[in-house]
Parts: C-alpha cells; sequence; structure tokens
C-alpha cells in the first residue's frame, strides 16, 4: 500500500514543481520569482525524502538537508542583493 | 511490516502530497505577491511535515531502531522559512510599492527601514566611516 501512496506523491510533488516553474516564468516582479524558487527548494526536499522511503535507504537523508540549507541561504542571497545591491557589506 | 502501521504511512504521505499541491497551486491562483507569500506556508509546514513523520516511522518500523533525524530538517525550515519570508516581502516593497502614497507616516524622524535606511535627521553615517580611517 506504500507503493500506491508513494506515486500518488510522486504526482503530487512533480505537478507542484510545475507550478512553480510557472510562476518562475511568468512570475511579473523579482519577488516572485525568488519565491518560486524557494518553495521549489521545499518541493524538492520532499521529492528526495520521498524516493527515500521509496529505495529504503536513509542515503536520500543527507541531500534532503543539504537541500534545505542552501535553499534557505539562495533565497537570503538573491533578497539581500536587490536590497542593498550587495550580499556581504 | 503491520497493516496498520502501512496504514498510517500511507496516510501521512498522502495528506502531505496534497498539501504540497495546494500550497503550489495557490502559487498560480493568487493574485500578488503579498497575498501570494500565504501559500507555500501550507506546503512547508503540513506538507513537508507530514511526509518527514511519514518517513521517520517507515525507517523506525524498517530497522528496529528508532531515529528523529528527520525532525532535523522540519526544524531546520521552521527556523527560516519567517526569515524568508520577510526578506521577500521587504524586496517586493522596495522594487513595487511607492512609499510616500501606498504607506501610512511612520510617525517618526527618519522614513521606514525599508525605503529609509539613513536614519534620523543630522545622523551622517558617513563620518562614523572617516572617524575609523583616521
Amino acid at each position: 500500500m506504500i507503493e500506491y501512496a508513494l506515486n500518488f506523491g510522486f504526482v503530487c510533488v512533480a505537478l507542484a514543481l510545475l507550478m512553480n516553474l510557472y510562476r518562475l516564468t511568468m512570475g511579473p516582479s523579482t519577488a516572485d520569482r525568488v519565491l518560486a524558487v524557494d518553495t521549489m527548494a521545499i518541493n524538492a526536499i520532499a521529492l528526495l525524502v520521498l524516493y527515500g522511503i521509496g529505495q529504503a535507504t536513509a542515503m536520500y537523508f543527507e541531500g534532503a538537508l543539504l537541500f534545505a540549507m542552501f535553499g534557505f541561504v539562495s533565497t537570503v542571497a538573491y533578497c539581500k542583493f536587490v536590497l542593498r545591491g550587495d550580499i556581504i557589506e | 511490516m503491520p497493516f496498520i502501521v502501512e496504514l498510517i504511512i500511507s496516510l501521512l504521505i498522502v495528506i502531505g502530497g496534497l498539501f504540497l499541491l495546494v500550497g503550489s497551486f495557490g502559487m498560480i491562483k493568487l493574485r500578488d505577491l503579498l497575498p501570494r507569500l500565504h501559500a507555500p506556508t501550507k506546503a512547508s509546514t503540513v506538507g513537508l511535515g507530514g511526509i518527514l513523520i511519514a518517513s521517520m516511522l517507515f525507517f523506525w518500523i524498517e530497522r528496529g531502531h528508532f531515529t528523529i533525524h528527520e525532525l532535523l530538517i522540519t526544524l531546520f525550515i521552521f527556523l527560516t522559512a519567517p526569515i524568508t519570508a520577510n526578506l521577500i516581502a521587504k524586496a517586493y516593497m522596495l522594487l513595487n510599492v511607492d512609499p510616500n502614497t501606498e504607506l501610512p507616516p511612520s510617525k517618526q524622524n527618519e522614513g521606514w527601514a525599508t525605503f529609509d535606511p539613513v536614519g534620523p535627521e543630522g545622523y551622517d553615517p558617513s563620518e562614523e566611516y572617516q572617524d575609523k580611517e583616521t
């Protein structure tokens, strides 16, 4: 039964990533695009964790943790660049 | 693996997937950035949380010993989501909001911090830099 639930989860995450891609390409303002990338990082973490359950290995956990960290750092860096014109002042 | 555990794990995965879908659908449906900031919070709390708890339960039953290291991701996302939202809102306001017509007066000597980083009148930050150089 877990396999069916995993397939459903994969479909949900794939559709969510497509919607984020639409917002990333069409987004009217710069902040929309940054928000879309941030949400894509969250969806990518979910995809990695689901794949780890499907393969029954804990190897993908480190990848998910790295995605969480670098998604946050990249979002903050881009917002800082828009706000101040510089990242590390 | 007992049936009831499989049922709980599957339910958590389905609920998490649905909330991820809803969070990203809000990104398309809502009309402006400031309402749009509200949508991905669903994905990052219940969506990701449900899937991570499902993963925790699955490896507990599969391996036989209980670990909480999936909660590290949840903790990290919960800590960083407000900071991200605040910075995105500030970047949007700097680029798209006119502080003279669309914002109320700040009732201070200086303006709102996002638009007027200089500080109160009479305070010149360049003086401090000059002191440091000499």
